[in-house]
């Protein structure tokens, strides 16, 4: 455990004061030695990785934790390299970040803000964490970024949905490579019409919080665009474990797509109770009655067992991807634990090498100098294509996938299959969409 | 019409799990006095008994099919169950497929055997402690249980499905001469609705005409004039507990394929329970089921779509609010005793 | 000293010294040795632990004295957290008003609340409060979206309309929050050897706080209204046929111990100016109410020793992952490490809450009276007695069946 100045300004530099000596407190300075917050002065630099490790997420906090140790171990040289093999840039040497030792603390987001928040915050303020990156949802991931902009750390989104993310709540310090909801909406809307026709009537089912909104409102939008009609939408309680009460309506008001636009145990459950109704084999104005589900995760797929077969969604990533990034990360996540990676796993791996690599080609640690590194880079080779991390709002604009539930999987986790890897083009949207107002970046902030 | 009937099915439905679980806490609440914060989690575990009967019937060895690769690019291992090899494939798919209902059976003993262990090893010495201490003990054992079975079986839901032959629904409407597809209710939730109602019939018939609920009842209204009788009343009572832990996870066992269980799915349960019990009144059993159905109904109602445009939100708080009316409006809940854990 | 008899005035410098010396206390072990990770002494936790102390006091002074068990505390801390946010938002980022307002607010919604939910007592009254909060929670997270940002929480933006004071800071960032100028997040460090030691004005703000919270607790239970609570839990029929009404002393308890919260939420958005609605589920009343027991339920300072042990398991045992562990052992040989870490690794990191669970079990059976029990039997194990609170609890909270 390597320890820096523990605060954010106001610092007298510990190393100066040995033995038994006793330093005069100079409280409250002004003036602050360190360049910015947690600058890294020793061997070692200290990354944070902030994972919901109780509730309901923990599975896929772990996948996450799993992956940030594969990142660290590539990124101070050891492994096979994974992905740093077939990423475009080549300033990555395998001997850690600028030369120094990669280490990193863990904490518990519990899926909670604020818990989310304390346990950053002690990384930030205890271990000298100069980044944090993780979370398993919007509302965490928000939380977080703002504490980190207010800090002066950077922040790389780990798995967040909402568009609110780089949208209303984006922020100098944050950045997200995972995909949103307008994206979902983009990608599945030309599948959807492809597979079931541009005359269908589609009932909402959300949850009911910031996240729903904005998926409804995305797939919602793309659909419309295409001549579905919205039958109705319908928010559900968050702690609703039992859908019955919402999905019994659904037949009776004429409706042919029900869309789901549920995550984690809410989808599991909205699902799996939609197909006890039978209504996957229900005809409805002459056609088959379909579901649809925007946002898939393999872990939820694995929740919802058979019942995801032949259900379209959209997912950032998915280990059958045959480009060479995604296959050297399976290989050494695959050979490391013996299972292959989830879309969260993916995308805080990623994450992980892409603020090494800014900060390598900046030069420094200096959170303006990463942003500046990361803002309009396009890079390559790692899974998704060709990406561009758009300086307007710090999103990562990439191929989207659209999935299928698997008629016949031959593992656990061979749940889904790739229907369309949707291009970039079609997903990108203009900083000033109307799904993404209301927010300004701001400036980025060094902290001390 | 048709949605309310539909509705009233979901209701029916829904208050059957609620009713369940709240008869379970209610023979602890109003026969031992205990604060058991713990009845979530037994019904946590009776889903988990039917998860893992239905590993314990999937319990495979490996074999390499060199035909196939995995990930990885080696040859892909396929998992074969042993039912297979010992009764052929078919029939151990069929077993395999009847996982759920074989696990009531394999439940029982389990429930019963968790149910003793508890009263005899924990909630035994807490008879004469306050509240707060109770709540604090259970609370602990819930915390414990719930994160032992995490560390085995993780945190991710796990699909439990009914066997095939129950999935689909019944098309009431069709029945009663409706257009297709007006009033549907899948044949699993009615198997639920009619589970329950057995479940709650035989513990009302146990108590009602037997010796033994005789002396259990005349226990619950004055524990201390039983035991001058020299009635031993505490090993009935621990038979009591095991049968409370036994509903709840009969309850959980055949609400496995309704929602894939997790670890905290008990949690999610405990608060509700607790409401469900309070409205019926404290020592009631009549009043728990009664309670458990009505809110069963009353959230059902809520969710319909015209009533959310009507009053937004009204879905998310409708248990609470109708809480705060019945106890507002009837002290004691629907048909609570008086002095039962008023103080 | 400050009207209080020795004993109290006593217990309350101890608890001065203890708020005062806190960075020193919990940074026990130098910075570059492996015990560092037990270091509680950062400037976050060690505001978690007063600002928890303070919501745990004032729960205690309704629970402890009147025995009502309110299940629903939560709901004030998240108004509180609410109405201070707001006032950052509107007025200034100034944290007195901030505060002033989330009590009031709190205040005023526990007036209602108290006062629909005291016409129950026992376990209907708990059920009552934990409907109000369980309700607060569903429409902040959902329909109050507007207003309380929902999942996200409501946080300041860049574009507040705030009247005293600037939207952005010259370098274009939100301003944090401080008091007269003095930011609450402003830390300095002394290092002595290897140790290191943080001092925050956020920290010894709310610690100023809860002192004077403490100290306004043990005058309630020492005054005549104090003594007028503990006749409502001992037994209210008897103190209505002699002619006292219980019902207005019961509220005020309520509504006291509301602002309390408030105050505790008010200190937390004063800290960090984001409020969440996970602060109102019913997970965070249940919180409450185990810290007070886990203390013990009626003394003085266990809701304060419950809350830091609460707090302490959340952050930090939480952090210890399994590499850490290895660290620990590396000096064994192989096989006896990895066996090591193996069993202690379901203990820690994203096992703490088994770890929490087992502690609450313990306690409760061998310290019927919580952590103050603990403290008073090693007390008298090193042969003196321990005055540090004048209830005998465990008894003190039975109560009447």
């Amino acid at each position: 455990m390597s320890k820096l100045n523990l605060t954010r300004r106001g610092v007298l530099k510990s190393g100066a004061v040995a033995g038994a000596g006793v330093a005069l407190p100079t409280i409250f300075t002004a003036q602050s030695v360190a360049a910015h917050t947690n600058e890294p002065t020793g061997s070692t630099v200290t990354l944070g990785f902030n994972v919901p490790q109780t509730g309901p997420y923990a599975d896929e906090g772990a996948d996450e934790l799993r992956a940030y140790e594969l990142a660290v171990e590539h990124l101070n040289g050891g492994g096979d390299g994974g992905m740093m093999n077939t990423f475009s840039s080549k300033a990555l040497q395998g001997n850690g970040i600028l030369g120094k030792k990669v280490e990193y603390v863990t904490g518990d987001t519990q899926t909670k803000s604020d818990a989310a928040r304390a346990s950053a915050k002690s990384m930030i303020e205890k271990d000298g964490a100069v980044m944090i990156t993780g979370g398993s949802s919007s509302g965490v991931a928000v939380a977080v970024q703002a504490l980190c902009q207010e800090a002066g750390v950077i922040f790389m989104a780990g798995l967040t949905h909402s568009n609110d993310t780089t949208g209303k709540d984006r922020r100098a310090n944050g950045f997200r490579h995972f995909f949103n909801s307008y994206m979902s909406g983009a990608a599945l809307a030309p599948v959807l019409e492809k597979m079931y026709g541009s005359d269908r009537k589609a009932y909402h089912l959300t949850a009911d919080y910031n996240w729903g909104y904005t998926t409804e409102e995305a797939v919602k939008s793309s659909t419309e665009a295409m001549g579905w009609e919205t039958v109705n939408t319908v928010k559900t309680p968050l702690t609703q474990t039992d859908f019955s009460s919402y999905i019994a309506p659904v037949l009776q008001s004429g409706a042919d797509v029900l869309v789901l636009n549920h995550y984690g145990g809410n989808m599991v459950n909205s699902l799996t109770n939609a197909v006890q109704f039978g209504l996957r084999e229900k005809q409805v104005n002459g056609k088959n009655f379909e579901i649809v589900v925007p946002l898939y995760s393999r872990l939820m797929a694995k929740g919802a067992g058979a019942n995801v077969k032949g259900i379209f969604g959209s997912t950032n990533w998915h280990w059958s991807l045959q480009d060479e990034g995604s296959k050297a990360f399976v290989k050494s996540f695959g050979t490391k634990y013996g299972f292959p990676p989830s879309q969260a796993a993916h995308t805080t791996y990623v994450q992980t090498l892409l603020y090494a690599d800014a900060v390598e080609r900046a030069g420094s640690f200096a959170p303006c100098a990463v942003a500046a590194a990361l803002e309009d880079y396009e890079f390559d080779g790692l899974g998704n294509g060709k990406t561009l991390y758009r300086g307007d709002d710090h999103q990562c604009f990439k191929d989207v996938l659209v999935v299928k539930g698997k008629e016949n999987p031959t593992s656990e986790f061979d749940l889904l299959e790739i229907v369309e890897v949707t291009p970039a083009a079609q997903v990108t949207y203009a900083p000033d969409h109307p799904q993404f107002s209301g927010g300004a970046l701001g400036t980025c902030n060094n902290g001390a | 019409m048709e949605a309310i009937i539909l509705q009233i099915l979901n209701g029916l439905d829904k208050g059957s799990a609620y009713a369940l679980i709240a008869l379970g806490l209610t023979l602890i609440f109003g026969t031992l006095g205990v604060v058991n914060f713990a009845h979530g989690a037994l019904f946590m575990i009776g889903a988990f008994c039917a998860v893992t009967l239905s590993r314990i019937l999937t319990w495979s060895h490996t074999v390499i099919d060199e035909t196939r690769t995995d990930f990885l690019g080696n040859p892909l291992k396929v998992e074969v169950p042993y039912v297979h090899d010992i009764f052929g494939v078919a029939t151990g798919d069929a077993i395999i497929d009847w996982a759920v209902p074989l696990a009531i059976l394999f439940s029982i003993p389990v429930m019963l055997f968790v149910g003793w262990a508890m009263e005899r090893g924990l909630i035994k010495h807490f008879y004469k402690r306050p509240h707060a201490d109770q709540i604090l003990v259970t609370f602990g054992l819930a915390i414990v249980m719930q994160e032992i079975i995490k560390y085995y079986y993780g945190a991710n839901p796990i699909p439990t499905p009914a066997p095939s032959a129950f999935t689909g629904s019944f098309d009431f409407g069709a029945m009663l001469g409706m257009a297709e597809n007006q009033i549907i209710y899948p044949y699993w939730r009615l198997v639920y609705f009619a589970f329950a109602t057995v479940i709650i019939g035989a513990v009302f018939a146990f108590l009602q005409f037997t010796t033994f609920g005789m002396v259990v009842r005349a226990g619950m209204a004055d524990r201390e004039t039983v035991g001058l009788l020299g009635i031993n009343i505490d090993k009935r009572f621990t038979i009591m507990f095991g049968l409370a832990a036994a509903v709840a996870g009969l309850a959980g066992v055949m609400y496995a394929p309704i929602n894939s269980p997790n670890y905290h799915m008990g949690m999610d349960f405990l608060v509700l329970s607790f409401v469900v019990v309070v409205v019926g009144g404290m020592g009631s059993l009549p009043g728990a089921v009664l309670a458990g159905f009505l809110l069963g109904i009353l959230e059902s109602f809520a969710s319909m779509s015209i009533v959310i445009d009507l009053i937004p939100g009204i879905n998310q708080i409708i248990i609470y609010l109708v809480a705060i009316i019945i106890l507002l409006t009837r002290p004691r809940g629907l048909m609570g005793r008086k002095g039962v854990m008023e103080d | 000293m400050f009207g209080l008899d020795k004993k109290d005035a006593k217990l309350l410098l101890i608890v001065a010294a203890l708020v005062l010396f806190a960075p020193f206390l919990l940074n026990p072990f130098p910075t570059d040795s492996a015990m560092a990770q037990f270091n509680a002494g950062y400037p976050d936790l060690m505001q978690r632990f007063v600002i928890f102390g303070i919501f745990a006091i004032g729960f205690n002074i309704l629970f402890g004295l009147t025995g009502y068990l309110s299940f629903g505390h939560a709901a004030f801390l998240g108004v509180g957290s609410y109405s201070a946010v707001w006032m950052f938002k509107l007025l200034s980022m100034n944290v007195v008003p901030a505060i002033i307002l989330s009590v009031i607010v709190s205040g005023l919604f526990a007036v209602v609340i108290g006062y629909v939910s005291l016409r129950r007592s026992g376990i209907y009254f708990s059920i009552l409060t934990l409907a109000f909060a369980q309700m607060s929670f569903a429409l902040a997270y959902s329909v109050l979206t507007p207003i309380t940002g929902g999942e996200t929480g409501l946080q300041l933006a860049l574009d507040d309309p705030r009247i005293l004071g600037v939207a952005q800071t010259e370098g274009g960032n939100i301003p944090v929050p401080g008091i007269f100028g003095l930011e609450m997040r402003s830390t300095a460090e002394l290092a002595i050897g290897p140790w290191e030691f943080v001092f925050n004005v956020g920290y010894y703000f709310s610690g100023i706080l809860m002192l004077a919270a403490f100290y306004l607790a043990i005058r309630i239970f020492r005054s005549p209204f104090g003594m007028m609570l503990r006749a409502v839990k001992s037994n209210q029929q008897r103190m209505s046929y002699t002619g006292l009404n219980p019902k207005p002393y019961t509220l005020a308890a309520f509504v006291i111990s509301g602002m309390y919260a408030g105050l505790a939420g008010g200190l937390m958005a004063a800290m960090d100016p984001l409020a969440g609605a996970e602060r109102m589920f019913w997970t965070a009343s249940g919180e409450v109410v185990l810290m007070t027991i886990l203390g013990g339920v009626g003394t003085l300072i266990g809701p304060v020793l419950g809350a830091g042990a609460i707090k302490y398991m959340e952050n930090i045992i939480s952090k210890i992952n399994s590499e850490i562990l290895h660290g620990w052992f590396a000096f064994m040989p192989d096989g006896l490490e990895d066996l090591i870490v193996a069993l202690i690794y379901p203990f820690i990191g994203k096992g703490w809450h088994l770890t929490l669970g087992i502690i609450f079990m313990l306690v409760v059976i061998f310290l019927p009276g919580g952590l103050v029990e603990g403290g008073q039997k090693i007390a008298r194990l090193f042969g003196r007695k321990k005055a540090a609170d004048d209830e005998t609890p465990g008894k003190s909270t039975e109560p009447a069946e």
